[in-house]
């Protein structure tokens, strides 16, 4: 269980994280989703324990982790966004280093090891240097050697970043399957598809926490129906439709538009009497769910932080 | 329990540094040839001994007296007569040319001023634009013509039929610790104590930077390493290679420039782990506060090349210095280790008598180590 409270972190004059509090509890994978420059890594540093919030804490089953870090750090493990392992080491001497490092003896890094190429698949290449690994098997290596140790909580900084898409979708298999052995996952990512995968998020922007909850929970709390239409001119009708000022939000996504509003028989039958005045066919009108990504815009256009 | 996993630390650290090592052929042989290098350059190159100075004669005279003034010139090491000239005009075009450090005139009636009981002058013209070598030569010319007075003064004493003349104060100097007045005796072991200072800390500058460089600083943070096992752990293996280096130099000073080695060469070699120990800790020092490859290469070449160079008092002696630079150079740990390593060398003391340079390296050791371990960032720099 790690709870971390009110976290307030400032560099000269920028507020990089301001007042977060969040909890993820055992066999939770928590996802901080938020653009670059949002303070997701600063954030993931300050639970990481390598760097010191200006104000809050951050508890990992019961105890503080900035004032008891040499503990503490013994069942954190963190990867951070950049590569951080020894490109001149081989795979396997990186994950014996690490077991070293931890204080583990031989023979257990040997079982745990074996366990660890099962998952990554990275036995076959044990003997080659982490240099010459390529992005996503450098990344499944930063896992293997994160948990070597057996840690309770798991820290990932945009694992997945720059990775292909089935490489993507092995490491996430991964994660689940650490869910069973009762560890907390701390993962930012910028790409929400990922995030639908947790099990709760967190929206982070310019350091503020803007929403909070299971995807589901956040997908509903915008409380809109979107209108999916597609027209003959989609740019054409974007302009017109934002003149109009009716709706909540309009994002046009390759040939559809995507409207949110409140009142949806309302919302279909200005779109019918709008568009053909302007010579616009609508070829296609349907209801839809919004997915994270239009609720992450709804939410930030809503405050008028992006339009 | 605790001490066992911080030993584990410290060997995993050290080990995983090993591998980066000789993985990195480059850095390795650098730091193998580096010291072979230095000691053979300055073995040959920075000898102080002014030896066959070349001195040109005009003698105006021509006369036996004459001929047996120049016959003393000719026959040592010091000085060779390179050539005879015929004119003043050619004596200053040698010297200016460079062909000739010396020029030596004879005047005219040289013999005659001699029988007639008057003293004769000669002209010494000097190069002095390398003004210690001039003065040495000087010095030469003085003592050859000092003796070329008493042996004509004891000579014409006999004649007059004094007996067993003597001379009132015979000075019978014997030279200790270097008896043949070498200067590489003392510019080997000046070069040792310099490469030794150069090595340790340009090996261990690299490591921590490298490691922010890299990024894998913010891996090894987050695991529950300790200050004092990443200093421990980074310095063992560079130490192992800067011992081995003190071997492979001790072994080029005492066989290829023949040094000798009168004292216990364990002695000396626990000197020199006390004072590697002191400059490798400098070196994580300046690496971890500089976190930049380039910058603490450089740094570590300033701080440590310069003052063991210039204030040891290796090159230019301490006591012809400023009051204040002199108060600069016990500051300077290469100064305490040159001393200690002439004394074992040359001169077969031991420790006890070493006992106070000891005391300041083990200092210098222990400030440099606890202000390393206290530097180290075991958190991101904001």
């Amino acid at each position: 269980m790690i709870e971390v409270n009110n976290i307030v972190k400032k560099f000269g004059g920028i507020t990089a994280v301001n007042d977060i509090s969040l909890k993820a509890g055992k066999g939770e994978i928590f996802g901080i989703v938020g653009p670059d420059g949002a303070g997701k890594s600063t954030l993931l540093r300050i639970i990481a324990s390598i760097m010191k919030p200006d104000n809050g804490n951050v508890i990992l089953d019961g105890t503080d982790i900035h004032k008891n870090a040499f503990t503490a750090r013994e069942n954190i493990a963190y990867m951070p966004q950049r590569f951080g392992l020894y490109e001149e080491l081989t795979v396997e001497e990186n994950i014996n280093f690490f077991g070293r490092i931890f204080g583990m003896n031989g023979k257990n890094i040997e079982k745990r090891k074996e366990n660890l190429y099962k998952f990554s698949h990275l036995e076959p290449f044990k003997n080659r240097l982490a240099g010459r690994l390529s992005g996503g098997m450098k990344q499944k290596l930063g896992l293997a050697c994160a948990l070597i140790h057996q840690p309770q909580l798991i820290i990932l900084d945009e694992p997945t970043n720059g990775v292909d898409p089935v490489s993507r979708r092995e490491f996430w298999k991964i994660l689940y399957d650490l869910l069973s052995g009762g560890v907390s996952v701390i993962i930012s990512t910028a790409y929400l598809d990922e995030a639908e995968r947790c099990g709760k998020i967190c929206f982070l922007y310019k350091g503020n926490l803007i929403s909070e909850g299971t995807p589901e929970e956040i997908k509903n709390s915008i409380g809109k129906s979107l209108i999916v239409v597609i027209t003959s001119d989609p740019r054409k009708s974007e302009k017109l439709l934002r003149e109009r000022g009716e709706f909540s939000n309009i994002i046009l996504t390759g040939n559809s538009l995507r409207v949110f509003t409140d009142n949806i028989k309302k919302a279909k039958e200005s779109l019918k009497s709008i568009l053909p005045e302007q010579d616009i066919n609508i070829l296609s009108m349907s209801e839809s769910d919004a997915t994270l990504e239009d609720c992450f815009v709804e939410l930030l256009s809503g405050d008028g932080k992006i339009s | 329990m605790k001490i066992l996993s911080s030993a584990k630390r410290i060997l995993a650290l050290g080990s995983k540094e090993w591998i980066q090592i000789y993985r990195d052929g480059r850095s390795l042989v650098l730091s193998f040839l580096l010291p072979v290098i230095m000691m053979v350059i300055f073995g040959y190159a920075l000898s102080m001994d002014v030896t066959h100075v070349k001195l040109v004669v005009l003698d105006n005279d021509k006369t036996p007296f004459s001929r047996s003034l120049i016959e003393e010139f000719s026959h040592n090491e010091y000085i060779s007569v390179i050539n005879f000239a015929s004119n003043n005009g050619e004596i200053d075009s040698l010297l200016n040319g460079g062909e000739a450090a010396m020029g030596l005139v004879i005047p005219v009636e040289f013999e005659k001023r001699h029988l007639s009981g008057k003293s004769a002058d000669i002209q010494l013209l000097v190069d002095g634009s390398d003004s210690s070598s001039a003065l040495v030569s000087i010095g030469y010319v003085q003592a050859i013509v000092l003796d070329f007075n008493q042996a004509n003064e004891i000579s014409e004493m006999k004649q007059n039929g004094i007996k067993n003349p003597e001379i009132p104060v015979d000075i019978r100097s014997r030279i200790m610790y270097n008896s043949e007045l070498k200067s590489k005796n003392f510019i080997i072991p000046g070069i040792l104590a310099i490469i030794m200072a150069i090595i340790s800390a340009l090996i261990t500058s690299l490591t921590i930077s490298r490691e922010w460089e890299r990024g894998t600083m913010e891996t090894l943070i987050s695991t529950p390493v300790r200050r004092f096992e990443l200093f421990t752990g980074k310095m063992i293996p560079y130490i192992f290679i800067a011992l081995f280096d003190v071997i492979v130099s001790v072994c080029l000073g005492y066989f290829i420039f023949g040094v000798p080695l009168k004292g216990n060469f364990t002695e000396l070699y626990l000197i020199a782990l006390l004072f590697l120990i002191g400059n490798s800790s400098l070196g994580i020092l300046i690496s971890s506060a500089t976190k930049s490859q380039v910058l603490s290469v450089q740094l570590s070449m300033m701080i440590t090349f310069l003052p063991s160079f210039i204030l040891s008092g290796y090159v230019f002696p301490v006591k012809n210095m400023p009051a204040i630079v002199q108060a600069f150079t016990y500051l300077v740990p290469a100064k305490y280790l040159i001393l200690c390593i002439k004394g074992i060398a040359l001169k077969g003391i031991g420790l006890t008598l070493l006992w106070s340079q000891i005391l300041f390296l083990f200092l210098f050791c222990i400030i440099v180590a606890i202000g390393s371990i206290k530097y180290l960032d075991l958190r991101i720099p904001e």
